[in-house]
């Protein structure tokens, strides 16, 4: 009898297994392990690893009655290796420098072209579509990696929590749906995707990005490392003239 | 006292299945540390693993390290498994976005139109460019 109260709710093992990090990292490794294995299993590009972890784990979250913040004990110690990850990015931006070199034009230009149409679309589409003007702020950098359009974020008036959360988002759709709308408007030149996947999809679309090709990937990290200075600088110039 | 001697003197021959990753990830926390400080004494708002990323490939552009080193096989680790890190942030948009169900019509339009146009844009671009530029010798 005792064995099988012992994983159950409102007990001191419960409690235990709630509030250990291990709890959090354990199924964020597992969630993710199976969104590999269904990815690999089916090759559909609608099982992403990671929406599938993120709908397992809300899931078990829901089920369990815990909150994202008990998640979070242990989700942490996993979400604090990006910053090491974004530093590694560095490496295919290495490797792949002969070809990174002599594209500067095209880098510096797909940046630039990136930003201001991703900034300027978002605010504008919001509007017509009848936000409130904190609602487009809140919008306006979601391009950029996260740190950058949080900050951005509160510079401007939005809310930092909801750009985070509109910012993971466009990652996510970018590193789904990027390469199908690539191929759909034949682009196929690794290096124009691996542009336009870091411009607009950051760190999330790098990921995606680094699976396709090595070269795509160089590419990405780059685009997504200038855009983060783009972007800075150009929302507060066009939100005077939006 | 003995066995943990011996054992150290054991180490020496295979290696080549398991490259050293240890120095990489190290130097991967020190560029992102020295990355984090800077931006901070500087007060510019911008990401300090970015700059660590720069300073990280500064690194690479002058030890041009081989490809059996720890600085590529640390990193590379590191970046196999890149989307598993983004899972704890993307679990909390779920939790937040539950909460701003009023504005989800515009946020919704808002995210996706500009995302796809912004996305388009930059690639039909950059691969015009790539096609018409003269590349740099």
């Amino acid at each position: 009898v005792t064995a099988l109260e012992v994983g159950f709710h409102g007990t001191e093992t419960w409690d235990w297994i709630t509030t250990s990090p291990l709890f959090g990292i354990t199924i964020t490794v597992a969630g993710y392990a199976l969104g590999r294995w269904l990815h690999a299993r089916t090759k559909s590009p609608v099982f992403q690893p990671v929406l599938v972890a993120m709908v397992l784990i809300v899931v078990v979250l829901k089920v369990g009655d815990i909150s994202y913040a008990e998640y979070l004990v242990g989700g942490n110690y996993v979400a604090f290796w990006l910053g090491a990850a974004t530093v590694a990015l560095a490496l295919p931006l290495h490797q792949e420098w002969h070809l990174v070199r002599r594209a500067a034009v095209p880098v510096l230009v797909g940046v630039l072209t990136g930003a201001l149409v991703s900034i300027t679309a978002a605010v504008l589409v919001t509007r017509w579509a009848g936000g409130s003007e904190q609602l487009q702020l809140t919008m306006a950098p979601k391009a950029a990696t996260t740190p950058v359009s949080l900050a951005l974020s509160t510079q401007i008036g939005g809310i930092p929590a909801l750009t985070a959360a509109l910012t993971i988002l466009a990652g996510i759709t970018g590193a789904i749906l990027g390469p199908w709308v690539l191929d759909r408007i034949g682009v196929r030149d690794l290096r124009a995707r691996g542009i336009a996947m870091g411009s607009v999809t950051h760190g999330i679309g790098t990921a995606r990005a680094l699976q396709e090709s090595r070269t795509e990937g160089a590419f990405s990290a780059l685009c997504m490392g200038l855009t983060a200075v783009a972007t800075s600088v150009l929302v507060p110039v066009l939100l005077l003239v939006l | 006292m003995l066995r943990p001697l011996a054992g150290l003197t054991c180490h020496t021959s295979p290696v080549a299945a398991n490259p050293p990753i240890l120095k990489g990830i190290l130097v991967l926390l020190v560029c992102q540390l020295v990355g984090e400080v800077a931006v901070r004494l500087s007060g510019v708002q911008f990401p300090g693993p970015v700059v660590g990323m720069l300073l990280f490939l500064l690194l690479l552009r002058t030890r041009k390290p081989a490809e059996t080193s720890s600085l590529v096989a640390g990193p590379t680790l590191l970046l196999r498994h890149l989307n598993l890190l983004f899972i704890p942030a993307g679990v909390g948009i779920v939790a937040y976005l539950g909460r701003v169900r009023d504005d989800a019509g515009p946020l919704a339009a808002g995210l996706w139109v500009s995302w796809l146009v912004g996305f388009v844009a930059t690639a039909l671009v950059a691969s015009w460019l790539l096609r018409h530029v003269k590349e740099r010798p």
